[in-house]
Order: C-alpha cells, then sequence, then structure tokens
C-alpha cells in the first residue's frame, strides 16, 4: 500500500503562548512539535507497510522550521518527504491548505492518505476531509483501527459516548486519524542516520498557487477567553492551601 | 453555481439538525437556540431541516418551535447516515435553496460530513464555534483556538451560503422558543443516486462493558498529562481513596494505558456530574469540559495559572500538583479521622 500522511507542526503543548501586537496571531519565539495524532498518523502508515508492504509519504507545509517534523517522520521509518515550503502556505485556510497538496500530489496514486483528526492549534478538523472531496475519494474521520478487507479497507470510527462503528470502504480512501489509535515508537539512531539520505522535495509556493484562491474565511481576532465564572484563587505555601482546600470541602462543599 | 427556478431562502438561516434512531439529539437544540437568538439579532428568517429515512415525527417535533419552515429531507439511502448520502442530499437541497447562513451542531456526525458539502458546494466553513457575535452587519463566529487558550472572531469572505457548526453547549437548549403555531413541514424526496455511497457502516456498539459507572459518583479526583509518569498515578489514587471518591483522567491518560478507558471523562468518555470533580495537571480542552463542566464544584490545580481549566473552575489553586497534593491526602485523613 502506498501510504500519504499529512504532518502539521504546531507550538509545543506546555509552551507558554502570548499574542502578537496586532493581536491576529500568537508570537512565533515558541518550541514547536508535531501535532499529536499526525504522530499516531505517521506510527498507524508504518504498521501498516509493515503488514502489507508499500510506501509511507509524509507531506508537510508551512516555514522552513517545520522541516523538523519531516526529518523525525524519516528518521522513524517514512520513506520519503514532500515539503510546500514558504510562509505563504501559513496562512492559508484548510480549504486551501488542501488544495495545496492536492495539487503537490497530482501525478501521485495513494491507495491512502492519513490526516490528523484535528490540529492542535487551530482545530478546524476539516483539512482531511475536505482534500478526500477534492480527490474525489471516500473518506472516513476519527478512526481507531484499519485492517485490510478484499474490496478495500475496515475501519472503527469512533463515535461520542465510547461508542465506535465498523465502516468497510474502498480504496484510495482519505482517513482522519484519531490518537490513542496505536503506541507511538521512537525514533532509532540508526534511523536517524538514514533519515539524512531520504528525499525530501521542496515545492515552492509558486508551483502550486495557481490551485488556491482566496481564504474564505477570516481571523479577524485572537484574544484571551474572558472569564465567565467566578474563581477564588488560593494561593500560599501548599501546606497553607491543603489546610484552606479542606476547609471548604468540608465546611462550604460539605463532600467530607 | 448553477441557480435552480424555485423558491430562494434569501437571508434565511438554515438549521440542520441531527437525528438517531429517531430522537433529536440535545446539541442540535442548542444550535436551534443559537440560530434562534441569529435570527432575532439580523431579522432573517429562521427555517429548519432533517435529514434520514422516515423522520416526518422529527419534523413535526421541529415545526413545534419558532419556526417559518421545516423540510424533511427523505430517501432510503440516508439510513444508516453516511458522507456520500448526507452531502448528496444537502448538497441539491441547498444549492436550490441558497440560504445565506447553514448552521448545525459539532457533533462527530457532522464534522464527518459537513467539510465535505461545504468543500462540494465551493465554500467555507466555521467549524465548533462556541458563539457569535453581529457587529455593524457583521457576523463573526468565535472558535477557541490553541486549545481553549485563546478565543478567536472569525468572519466569513465571498459569497453565501457560509456553513458554522457550534459546539456542545454553546447555547441553552432549554431556551428554544415555541412557536404560536405549528411551522409548515415540507417533505423532500431527495434523489441520492445508485453507487453514490461508497461507505458502508455498521451499527454503533460500546467496547467491553463498563467497570465503573462515573456518572454515580459524588467525588472524582481526575488526573491530565501533567501528572507526568504512570507510578504518579498512584498519589491521586491515595486522594481519591482518602475523600471516598473515584479516580478519572482525561483522554491522554487513557491512551497511554495509564488508567483503563472506562476512566475517561469527556466527550468521547463519560460525562459526569460530580459535587466535587478536582481536576490535577489537566489544561482544560473543551473535549474534556462537556464531560465534567456539570459537576457542583470543581478546583483545578495547575502550574500554567492561564490554564483554561481555570475558566470554568468554582477554586484555582496555582501551583505543581506534587507539592500540593501530598500535604492535601494528609489533611483530608486528618479531618476525617477527627
Ligand atoms: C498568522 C496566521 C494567520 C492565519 N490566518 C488564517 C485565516 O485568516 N483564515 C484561516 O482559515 N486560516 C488562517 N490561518 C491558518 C490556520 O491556522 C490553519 O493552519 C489552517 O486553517 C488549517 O486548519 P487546521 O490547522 O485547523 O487543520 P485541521 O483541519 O484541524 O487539521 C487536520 C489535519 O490536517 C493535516 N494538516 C493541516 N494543516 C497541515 C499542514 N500545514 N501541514 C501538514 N498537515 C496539515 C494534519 O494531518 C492535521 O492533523 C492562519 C495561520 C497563521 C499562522
Ligand atoms: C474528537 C476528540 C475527542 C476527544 N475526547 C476527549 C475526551 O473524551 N476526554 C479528554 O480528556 N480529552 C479528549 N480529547 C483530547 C483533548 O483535546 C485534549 O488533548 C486532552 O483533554 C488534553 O489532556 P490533558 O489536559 O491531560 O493534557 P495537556 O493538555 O497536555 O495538559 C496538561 C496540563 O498539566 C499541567 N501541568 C503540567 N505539570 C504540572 C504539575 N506538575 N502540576 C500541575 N499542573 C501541571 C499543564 O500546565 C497543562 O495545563 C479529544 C480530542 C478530540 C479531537
Amino acid at each position: 500500500m502506498k501510504i500519504l500522511v499529512c504532518m502539521k507542526q504546531v507550538p509545543q503543548k506546555d509552551a507558554p503562548l502570548k499574542l502578537n501586537e496586532s493581536g491576529t496571531w500568537i508570537r512565533e519565539d515558541v518550541s514547536y512539535e508535531v501535532n499529536e495524532p499526525d504522530a499516531y498518523a505517521l506510527e498507524e502508515a508504518l504498521r501498516q507497510k509493515g503488514k502489507h508492504g508499500g510506501e509511507v509519504v509524509v507531506i508537510t507545509s508551512g516555514p522552513a522550521r517545520a522541516q523538523q517534523v519531516l526529518r523525525e517522520a524519516l528518521a522513524k521509518g517514512a520513506d520519503r518527504a514532500i515539503h510546500l515550503e514558504g510562509d505563504s502556505f501559513v496562512t492559508l485556510d484548510a480549504f486551501n491548505t488542501a488544495k495545496a497538496f492536492a495539487a503537490a500530489i497530482k501525478d501521485e496514486r495513494f491507495d491512502l492518505i492519513f490526516t490528523g483528526l484535528q490540529s492542535d492549534d487551530y482545530g478546524f478538523a476539516q483539512t482531511g476531509v475536505i482534500l478526500a472531496e477534492l480527490l474525489g475519494s471516500p473518506h472516513a474521520t476519527i478512526i481507531m483501527q484499519i485492517e485490510k478487507s478484499d474490496g478495500g479497507i475496515r475501519v472503527k470510527r469512533e463515535l461520542e459516548a465510547g461508542f465506535f462503528q465498523f465502516v468497510d470502504m474502498p480504496l484510495p480512501a482519505v482517513l482522519t486519524i484519531q490518537s490513542g489509535i496505536n503506541k507511538l515508537r521512537y525514533a532509532t539512531l540508526i534511523g536517524i542516520k538514514q533519515a539524512k539520505n531520504k528525499p525530501l522535495k521542496k515545492v515552492a509556493f509558486e508551483e502550486v498557487s495557481s490551485a488556491l484562491s482566496g481564504n474564505l474565511q477570516k481571523i479577524e481576532k485572537l484574544y484571551v477567553p474572558q472569564k465567565t465564572k467566578k474563581t477564588e484563587i488560593l494561593e500560599g505555601p501548599p501546606a497553607e492551601i491543603a489546610k484552606k482546600l479542606v476547609d471548604k470541602l468540608r465546611n462550604e462543599m460539605r463532600v467530607i | 453555481m448553477a441557480k435552480k427556478n424555485g423558491p430562494k431562502m434569501a437571508d434565511t438561516i438554515l438549521v440542520v439538525v441531527e437525528q438517531r434512531e429517531g430522537k433529536l439529539n440535545r446539541v442540535s437544540g442548542e444550535t436551534l437556540a443559537g440560530a434562534q437568538a441569529i435570527a432575532n439579532q439580523t431579522g432573517w428568517t429562521l427555517e429548519a431541516a432533517v435529514v434520514g429515512s422516515g423522520v416526518g415525527d422529527i419534523a413535526s417535533e421541529l415545526a413545534a418551535k419558532r419556526v417559518a419552515k421545516v423540510y424533511d429531507l427523505e430517501s432510503v439511502k440516508l439510513e444508516p447516515y453516511t458522507p456520500d448520502g448526507f452531502v448528496a442530499a444537502l448538497r441539491q437541497f441547498i444549492e436550490q435553496k441558497q440560504p445565506r447562513l447553514v448552521l448545525m451542531p459539532h457533533t462527530y456526525q457532522v464534522r464527518d460530513f459537513a467539510p465535505k458539502l461545504a468543500t462540494a458546494l465551493n465554500r467555507a466553513l466555521i467549524s465548533d464555534a462556541i458563539g457569535y457575535k453581529y457587529e455593524g452587519g457583521k457576523l463573526l463566529f468565535t472558535r477557541q483556538m490553541f486549545q481553549g487558550k485563546f478565543a478567536a472572531d472569525v468572519s466569513f469572505v465571498g459569497e453565501p451560503p457560509y456553513f458554522a457548526t457550534f459546539q456542545n453547549g454553546a447555547f441553552r437548549g432549554d431556551q428554544v422558543e415555541a412557536g404560536s403555531s405549528a411551522a409548515p413541514v415540507e417533505t423532500v424526496t431527495v434523489d441520492v443516486p445508485d453507487g453514490a455511497v461508497r461507505n458502508k457502516p455498521e451499527a454503533p456498539f460500546k467496547e467491553a462493558k463498563q467497570a465503573v459507572d462515573l456518572t454515580q459518583a459524588e467525588i472524582i479526583v481526575a488526573v491530565g498529562r501533567g501528572i507526568k509518569e504512570q507510578k504518579n498515578i498512584d498519589l491521586a489514587k491515595q486522594l481519591a481513596d482518602a475523600l471516598g471518591g473515584e479516580i478519572a483522567a482525561s483522554r491522554p491518560i487513557c491512551d497511554s494505558g495509564w488508567l483503563p478507558m472506562d476512566r475517561q471523562v469527556g466527550s468521547s468518555g463519560q460525562t459526569v456530574a460530580p459535587k466535587l470533580y478536582l481536576a490535577l495537571g489537566i489544561s482544560g480542552a473543551i473535549q474534556h469540559v462537556v464531560g465534567m463542566k456539570g459537576a457542583r464544584t470543581i478546583i483545578a490545580v495547575n502550574k500554567d495559572g492561564e490554564a483554561p481549566i481555570f475558566e470554568i473552575a468554582d477554586v484555582a489553586v496555582v501551583g505543581n500538583l506534587f507539592d500540593i497534593v501530598p500535604p492535601l491526602i494528609e489533611e483530608v485523613k486528618k479531618a476525617k479521622g477527627a
């Protein structure tokens, strides 16, 4: 099976985020990491290749720093990488990001395309589904298991409140992968070494821009959300906080 | 886009509700309440649609609300739900009616088909909104960004129809206004072409029986990724034991296998409403919060003073849980022994 995995670089989970001066985005001086579900998507692609053979290709769109995500994926076992590189890609909405991917892979035939179910930064949860529609492929979202079947694949979708559902579907197909579908592997030293010789293709904005249109939605303003609830803040040395909490548990909340 | 003949829905808001097994789900009611509020402010006409096979009862239920009209989009190929089937049905309908705004609840089902629907119509979808603003004739949708650390106001660019989905709890479902008389219901038989539906879904099921029922717990101590290592879970367990409560967790803890899946709280886990919910090292992502915001009292311990969990906490302890929890266990034991 030939599998494409879309991997986005996002600010690290614990990174202290600050607004930029114009209030349109965060300040860029933070550490980045791979979007969590995308790491699971890569792992799943590598496992599928392990079972059925084939090729795993990773793709990202973003500035030069995003290459790190591709390097890590190659070190974990991906065969080659595609980087839509440039700042112009960064501000594209999900619709145009998907269009850029579709344009960059138009000469290839993938049996499966994986994306994460949503990004940890913007969290639109759309790029994979949009890509499926642009390519005319069937799709399924929030996937927790993938098996090859006679005419295609059988996947397990997560539904709300602890429910699941199996879906049979033909290939080629697009799947959005949920965190926790598998256990992640670490890159090995030998993998890191081998990664240096694996192909990494760069695609410039001009090469795909004819396939793009203007953004259809605009982020007008980014801000710290207003609090709606009255919150009491407890401060002081831990022992004192513990005493205050127990006093509340006992006399206000009456749970002990 | 090809405009067909027939009545247009200029300046109309169309709410597409979600039904399962003949029942309207709760978030659909919330979205309807939100749509009524937008209609009040903008003066736009509000209509509603339900999609499925034999869902006339839901259409009648909707017709009792304050809406101008209800559409019942019917085809045997719409049961069970598939993204191909729903997009085929709604695409035809929306192309013909040209509403200005299409609103849906941000459920797993809607996130499965709505981006495809918007793309098929060459339009944008603002997903997962938690509210809206109508300022100077411009409609903005507010959504969380960076896992709730920030909020953004997002606007549509270009031509309608515009698509937006509302998150669980964005509006109060019990505030849906009833209509003064029943709205007319139009049944539309939609044509889903043979072969259009490619996925073959099976019936939803639940994994192995739940060993614990957190919904009945009065006290819950929940741990998140701030607990750092599997061996530290024990610390939280000691606190839960001292308080006589149950231990629960955010999703990453269960994904890692540190606690079983049936201890997970949130949109893909259990929804709980204890007297006390004590959150240790949980950031407060919306998918977690929807599962616990009904708690009577929420105490959160987090080392990041800006963690979103503090927005819904009654008591905030900004600090390292490894400093706070051990003396807390001792104090609780002392208080209980006394
Ligand atoms: C300064 C700035 C301004 C911006 N302004 C706007 C704006 O006005 N309007 C707007 O709509 N967007 C804007 N964006 C872009 C926005 O942040 C998102 O990147 C974009 O909308 C894609 O959606 P998402 O990240 O929510 O992806 P989702 O749909 O949540 O992502 C799902 C999956 O798709 C894949 N994926 C998504 N993006 C990438 C990628 N770049 N590389 C590889 N895989 C990817 C991943 O597998 C991911 O898990 C702006 C960004 C910046 C930095
Ligand atoms: C479709 C979908 C469904 C989902 N369903 C669920 C669900 O059902 N339940 C759920 O929980 N999540 C769910 N998620 C995941 C959710 O989006 C978040 O990723 C998750 O809730 C984050 O878990 P967390 O708060 O434990 O981890 P993080 O977000 O990593 O937060 C860890 C927190 O710990 C704090 N911390 C670190 N060290 C310390 C310390 N020493 N002392 C005190 N605080 C510390 C940090 O400041 C941080 O705020 C779902 C996501 C999606 C997309």
